[in-house]
């Protein structure tokens, strides 16, 4: 009997990461081992951490968490010569909205991911790390727990790791419910037991991260790329996608088409075709109305804006983000207003509520939207939200207020016409006003 | 306090998984693991997981609020969490959502007078190209229909 996967994978995929996804006993060390699994580290182990990085930086894969920072680079920021112990955490709080591929990752392939790690770890000459899983993902959490068991009995983690003298210990950390643990610094006071609030950087966690010692964090994916890259080469890889963004990613589709689905594209891949061609297209047939390219955090797109090769730069290009790879399709029924509101309601119950421009800024658009939702809205209100949106950017210690803002920026600018709508149908009587 | 053989052998393993004088790192997952057992976060545990990870109560008391998972009274021995997020909200999390409230007879974060049901609207839960999406205790259900739905909920009361 195939496997049954999640979604059908498409024939329009390129498969790196995902390419052992539907093999039987993917998830098992015989079954990394069948498909050249470990090599990397073996071959790792003959470079000098200098050139694993170089390689790394070579094959311009950016951080598929949501920033899309240099991975190479970060690489290079963690002073590896320091008499401090050295970590390696990898975050897999996966919380974004419209991100479910660190959990398939985890799931079907986690030597794959225990592979990038240890090679992390021998690029940075450390020998911990910390896998923090949200706490929802409880069965990735014992699955994990049984990956990493089994490297432990075949000397792939733990003492002199397949004879080479390298010493790794790696660790699943339960979250218990936290969007915002998945900002780096969150994660790390989460990690050392503390609530989940953001630390004030410079210093970065390269070099005071986990308990103050020089800390490499990425995300799962990131990791999960790394043995395709040090087995294939960084050019190779590179190769995959397009200048200043290589490879391939996890694209999660979902929304309004055919086939939502978790597909492993080049970078740079058409944002049309995707949705078209991958996703089987839209629902019902209807027209295409907006898009969310990278999670809940990114600016949204309109439909006539959406003719785009997905990969960083372009989409930065015209103002929004790649992010996290969460790609949400709206189609022409979808209401704006109710879209914005979602998403603020999302934002304002995940603010930890440090920073009073994220924390009381959240709170208002909810409190704004909920009554222009409810029938209660003002002329003046569009106005309003994108001012008070305006004032959290860049006013916060993390992310968290521009990712509350950024959206609803967009969505009042580009949709103002949704809101106006609602406002004809409140003066024409159509709805009561309990706002 | 004492917990199950496995739970104690699980957090004998956590204690020595961070560095040396570091165990305020096990707070959190110890406080969800050991609510699996407890039903809630009581006073007793968050003095035993103090206790265990060699910090103040108030150390752990006030990490219980932040995280939105610990709980401080017990919940239903099925706790259903529907997400009403972006992608599940496209396609039908709402209206699902209003079906627990009617099927349940329960609102948000309330229990059955039974104790059998909890109900709760939660983010995102990481299952957005298979929406809707619920989870009860510690198991994902995907793609969920408004009849998967009922009949989920019928086969957990018939299954207790």
């Amino acid at each position: 009997m195939a496997k049954v996967l999640y979604n059908e994978p498409s024939p329009l995929e390129t498969l790196v990461i995902s390419r052992n996804f539907r093999k039987e006993g993917s998830e098992t060390l015989d079954g990394y081992l069948a498909n050249d699994g470990y090599k990397a580290f073996l071959k790792a182990k003959e470079m000098t951490p200098e050139a694993i990085i170089e390689e790394v930086k070579t094959s311009a894969l950016r951080g598929r968490g949501g920033a899309g920072f240099p991975t190479g680079l970060k690489w290079s920021f963690v002073p590896r010569t320091s008499p401090k112990p050295k970590y390696i955490v990898i975050n897999a709080d996966e919380s974004e909205p419209g991100t479910c591929k660190d959990r398939l990752l985890m799931e079907y392939d986690p030597h794959q991911l225990i592979e990038g790690i240890i090679i992390a770890g021998l690029a940075m000459d450390a020998h911990k790390g910390y896998l923090y899983i949200r706490g929802e993902y409880r069965f990735i959490i014992e699955h994990m727990n049984r990956a990493i068991e089994e490297a432990y009995k075949r000397g792939y983690l733990g003492k002199n790791i397949c004879g080479t003298g390298f010493d790794f210990d790696l660790y699943t950390h339960s979250g218990a419910g936290a969007y915002e643990c998945g900002e780096e610094t969150a994660l790390l006071d989460s990690l050392e037991g503390k609530r989940g609030i953001p630390r004030m950087k410079p210093p970065f966690p390269a070099v005071a991260g986990a308990w103050a010692c020089p800390t490499l964090l990425n995300n799962v994916e990131t990791f999960a790329t790394i043995p395709a890259i040090i087995r294939d080469g960084g050019a190779a890889y590179a190769a995959l996608g397009v200048p200043k963004s290589g490879g391939t990613r996890l694209l999660c589709i979902s929304g309004h088409v055919n086939k939502p689905g978790v597909y492993e594209v080049p970078l740079g891949y058409p944002m049309m075709k995707a949705i078209n061609d991958i996703a089987g297209g839209m629902r019902g047939g209807r027209k295409l109305k907006a898009v969310v390219p990278g999670g809940s955090s990114c600016p949204i797109l309109r439909a006539d804006e959406c003719d785009v090769p997905m990969d960083y730069d372009s989409i930065a290009k015209i103002g929004s983000m790649m992010g996290s790879g969460g790609m949400v399709v709206l189609d022409e029924t979808t209401d704006m207003v109710k879209f914005a509101l979602r998403i603020m309601r999302f934002y304002a119950h995940e603010s930890c509520g440090w920073c009073i421009p994220c924390r009381e800024g959240t709170t208002w658009l909810r409190k704004i939207l909920q009554r222009f939702d409810d029938g209660g809205g003002r002329k003046d209100d569009v106005r309003v939200l994108g001012e008070v949106s305006k004032n959290m950017l860049g006013r916060t210690f993390c992310a968290l207020g521009d990712a509350a803002a950024m959206p609803t920026i967009s969505i009042v600018e580009k949709f103002s016409e949704d809101f106006d709508k609602r406002l004809a149908m409140q003066g024409s009587g159509l709805v009561t006003i309990n706002g | 306090m004492t917990f199950s053989p496995q739970l104690e052998e699980r957090f004998a393993k956590m204690l020595q998984a961070y560095p040396e004088g570091k165990k305020r790192s096990a707070v959190v997952p110890m406080l969800i693991y050991a609510q699996d057992e407890t039903g809630a976060v009581t006073p007793e545990l968050i003095e035993e997981v103090a206790k265990r990870c060699e910090v103040t109560p108030l150390q752990v008391d006030e990490v219980v609020g932040y995280y939105s998972m610990l709980h401080r009274k017990p919940q239903g021995k099925f706790h259903v969490q529907v997400c009403t997020s972006i992608s599940c909200m496209l396609v039908g999390g709402t209206e699902l959502y209003d079906q627990a409230c009617k099927k349940l007879g329960v609102g948000h974060k309330q229990t059955t007078a039974d104790g059998v049901f909890s109900l709760e609207e939660v983010e995102c839960m990481g299952a957005c190209s298979w929406a809707p999406c619920v989870e009860v205790n510690y198991d994902y259900h995907h793609n969920v229909s408004p009849e998967k739905f009922d009949a989920l909920i019928d086969g957990l009361r018939k299954a207790q």
